[in-house]
């Protein structure tokens, strides 16, 4: 495994907020990632970091092995499209498409008018008078077209419709699958982009709760639904981290894999089981975390 | 046509299975590729690939270098008979468990069965 992004004891601080708390983590060659967390959780400022365009407090970090302050052999080989990327005020689509086209080495003309086809982007209308769906069109198209080494999308869905949204991930998966490259992908609509990432990293408070691969967070944790004194007895001794009840009916979410044996065991109480979705699990693991000491959860993750 | 709770490379591999021991898929023809399973089911390819190994390392597709997969001769045969195997457990037992709860023993059971299987095929000649 290669890693191009090295993050170590990382930490940003705000004034009296810390947005990054010792946080460490690789990000793996060719390799698309869900970065994903609530908001304010610090993905934003990680990204940011990383492409240098933010200072840690302290910390490090390394891109391809090496400092990505003011240098431009690792900075040509990332692309950040943020979320609320500034354009000058006189600038039309075809000037941003054009500047990232000399920016990037690997930039692909062909493939970058298709997109524009694809999401029906003018050209030649100010940036400041396009729609929110258009302006993230401009942000999608040059994150992918540019076929930077790493690409970071920090929620570039915004007001793209649900067709758009399936464009985008279908023409980024396609163009992964001829060209691999490594994706940071931040979203909020975990559903949309379960089966697209490879590896989960999840970032909640500042320090990172789940860094792993997106097929062990399918069986990370089951739903047991029941009579609540029979799940009760089901559940005592594992750590559960949501329960719910309706009348005698409980529904409880405990983490870890039910080997055969336990489904069984299940089954033969009478008890349903559920699985639970990667944005259910992430949705209640931030939950989880959010009532917890901070030291216990590290525990917990570690 | 994915569902949540299974590793979803294995239900990449139970499609190219189903497609085998269906007919659809025959022995010598060239499977789907790593980018079009990743392309039609909107999965990471990685998935998509870990899928194909899976079945490459059961024998039930070969690798063809520079061309791609293909189905392995006696695939459908190792297919049905892994199949068979596991009918019983599958299917059998949910299946007797659930007649327990509501009174019916096995007699009942396969009266059942004859006759349902009878319908359909009347059913099919009508």
């Amino acid at each position: 495994m290669t890693a191009v992004i090295e993050v170590r004891n990382l930490t940003k601080r705000y004034k009296d907020k810390k947005a990054l708390d010792d946080v460490t983590f690789d990000v793996r060659k060719d390799t698309i990632y869900g970065f994903l967390g609530r908001n304010g959780a610090g993905k934003t400022t990680a990204m940011s970091i990383i492409t240098a365009q933010n200072f840690p407090t302290s910390g490090s970090v390394r891109v391809f092995d090496e400092e990505p302050y003011e240098n431009a052999r690792v900075l040509s080989r990332m692309c950040f499209v943020r979320e609320s990327q500034k354009y000058p005020d006189d600038a039309h689509p075809r000037h941003a498409l054009a500047a990232a086209r000399l920016f990037f080495p690997n930039w692909d003309q062909e493939l970058a008018e298709r997109l524009v086809d694809d999401f029906q982007l003018p050209l030649r209308t100010p940036i400041k008078k396009l729609s929110r769906g258009q302006l993230s069109a401009v942000g999608v198209i040059i994150g992918i077209a540019s076929r930077a080494e790493i690409t970071f999308f920090d929620e570039p869905y915004l007001g793209l419709d649900a067709v758009a949204r399936q464009i985008f991930y279908d023409r980024l998966l396609a163009d992964y699958a001829e060209h691999p490259r490594t994706v940071m992908l931040s979203s909020h609509l975990i559903d949309e982009v379960a089966n697209l990432i490879e590896r989960v990293l999840v970032i909640d408070r500042g320090r990172i709760i789940m860094d792993q691969s997106t097929d062990e967070t399918r069986d990370a944790a089951a739903t047991v639904v029941g009579p609540s004194a029979a799940v009760d007895d089901f559940v005592r001794g594992r750590e559960v981290i949501h329960r719910e009840s309706l009348g005698r009916v409980a529904s409880v979410t405990v983490l870890g894999a039910l080997g055969a044996a336990e489904r069984a065991e299940v089954e033969a109480a009478g008890l349903d089981l559920a699985p639970v979705s990667l944005q259910q699990l992430i949705v209640r693991r931030t939950q989880h975390a959010a009532g917890q000491p901070v030291s216990q959860t590290q525990e917990v993750h570690r | 046509m994915i569902e949540e709770g299974k590793p979803l490379f294995v239900q990449i591999a139970e499609h190219i299975e189903d497609s085998i021991v269906d007919g659809s898929l025959t022995e010598q023809a060239q499977a789907p590729s790593t980018n079009e399973l990743a392309a039609f089911y909107r999965i990471n390819p990685a998935t998509a690939a870990k899928g194909v190994a899976m079945l490459a390392d059961k024998g039930v597709l070969h690798k063809r270098r520079g061309i791609g997969m293909f189905v392995a001769e006696g695939a459908r045969d190792l297919l049905l008979g892994e199949r068979r195997s596991a009918f019983a457990d599958r299917f059998v037992a949910p299946l007797l468990a659930e007649a327990r709860r509501i009174g019916l023993d096995a007699e009942d059971l396969a009266a059942l069965i004859r006759e349902r299987s009878t319908q359909s095929t009347t059913g099919r000649e009508s």
